[in-house]
């Protein structure tokens, strides 16, 4: 039994370090503001889960485990939210995905006309 | 090894907030360096600075500085002169400060006089004087609860100043126009506003535990008050001023910043009445341990109040002058929202 809850919590904490390291790469090295954000925002809010899950497999004490549930729960609201309002505010201050020129094409037209 | 490599990032974070030019990026780290701090502390086992510092340094102030920049435009004024007389006085200040290190004694060496009376007296006798698991706040609020009751007058002057400063009479919008501004709203940020009403009353919730529960861990007035105050700045951004004002009303939260004061103040009063010393809670009650608890607990729940409105005002009063402005150029505010 011990032994499987070692092996199990020390996959999870691996594979949810791997995911928040690989989110890391992606900050730095993808193109644009969106894909970054996607590669942050993504595995951030799964790696962290699983470091939790983990964390929580290890934990004895009740009280410990309650606790790390909860900051699951928030990590599980905050996470994505944090990445809609960014996108959000992205978009609205007109940056454009790369790549997209029907997009840009459309969004050109909407502010010359709102200008007129 | 971690104290080096936080203070190193603190040093470069340091640098480069004085080398920006872009405001919103150097308020962005300035939020960076308390969080920094935080974990620096942390690292220290100072956990009650650490979490006043990553709930003030992190979150409040930066919150503030970036209602301020809204009003002020993002960029820095290019400066045409040198300073230099104004690096003449800062190295000849910093000069003085390092040399008057010198005196003191190395970082966490044992015989600095601070390890030789007062800390072992708190660490030892903490538990049968107070009574309470955290040492912490038995130091702040009853060993040292006149320079606490200092701290809360000066949060509480802080406020008074910005009141004085930045009070606006403010019209009165009708209902109708509240209701638009309310649907616009609505639109741009449903998702955000419904994870916040769910949210909102665990935040409430968390800050009453940290209010309470500073007695066994850490936590505290100061905590709670600024985790409060922020429930209801994420209420004020997301559902509009107008109607956070009809939730709160302003003149009652200032009432509350006076009455934490003077719960605070009237503790003091009333242990000098029962014959002790001012701030000796020993004479609250017949049991001086009981004492101890009733009046760290009233005096904590003072400083709550205090901090909770104080915050709340600052960020009323600012957001209020935001409001006003944009009121003043609609045509100008729109075109930089594009």
């Amino acid at each position: 039994m011990e032994i499987v809850i070692t092996i199990s919590s020390g996959f999870l904490l691996l594979v949810g370090s791997f995911l928040c390291i690989s989110g890391g790469i992606g900050l730095l090295r993808f193109p644009d503001f969106y894909t970054r954000m996607h590669a942050v925002g993504v595995t951030d809010t799964l790696g962290a889960g699983m470091i939790l899950a983990g964390l929580m497999i290890l934990s004895t004490d009740f009280l410990v485990f309650a606790k790390l549930v909860m900051i699951l729960l928030f990590t599980l609201l905050i996470g994505p939210t944090t990445s809609h309002v960014l996108a959000k505010a992205a978009f609205h201050n007109g940056v454009i995905p790369k790549g997209s020129n029907n997009l840009k094409q459309t969004k050109e037209k909407e502010s010359t006309s709102s200008i007129i | 090894m971690i104290n080096i490599v936080l203070l190193t990032l603190l040093v470069v974070i340091a640098i480069a907030i004085i080398r920006m030019k872009d405001l919103f990026a150097a308020v962005m780290l300035a939020g960076i360096y308390g969080l920094l701090s935080a974990s620096f502390f942390v690292v220290m086992d100072a956990v009650d600075v650490a979490f006043t510092e990553a709930a003030v340094g992190a979150g409040i102030s930066t919150l503030l500085m970036f209602v301020v920049i809204t009003m002020t435009g993002r960029k820095e004024k290019s400066i045409r002169h040198k300073p230099l007389p104004a690096l003449f006085v800062v190295i000849i200040t910093g000069g003085l400060l390092i040399y008057g290190t010198l005196d003191m004694p190395y970082f966490g060496s044992e015989d600095a006089p601070i390890h030789n009376h007062t800390s072992p007296r708190y660490i030892n006798d903490s538990m049968q004087e107070i009574g309470i698991p955290n040492i912490v706040t038995s130091v702040l609020a009853s060993y040292r609860a006149f320079d606490t009751f200092g701290e809360v007058v000066v949060i509480f002057t802080a406020g008074i100043g910005v009141l004085t400063l930045l009070s606006i009479a403010r019209t009165k919008k009708n209902d109708e126009e509240i209701e638009s501004i309310n649907d616009s709203m609505h639109q741009q940020h449903l998702v955000v506003r419904i994870i916040a009403k769910m949210l909102i009353p665990f935040i409430f919730l968390f800050a009453l535990y940290v209010q309470f529960h500073g007695d066994f861990g850490p936590g505290g007035g100061f905590q709670a008050g600024v985790i409060f105050a922020s429930a209801i700045i994420l209420y004020a951004m997301l559902f509009g001023l107008v109607t956070a004002r009809k939730v709160i009303n302003q003149i009652f939260i200032q009432l509350i910043a006076a009455l934490g004061v003077l719960l605070y103040g009237s503790v003091g009063i009333v242990s000098l009445m029962n014959g002790g010393n001012f701030f000796d809670y020993n004479v609250l009650s017949s049991n001086p341990i009981t004492g101890q608890h009733l009046g760290i607990l009233l005096i904590e729940w003072g400083v709550g109040c205090t901090v909770a409105s104080v915050i709340v005002v600052i960020f009323f009063n600012f957001a209020g002058r935001r409001e006003l402005q944009q009121h003043k150029k609609p045509s100008q505010d729109k075109e930089s929202s594009k």
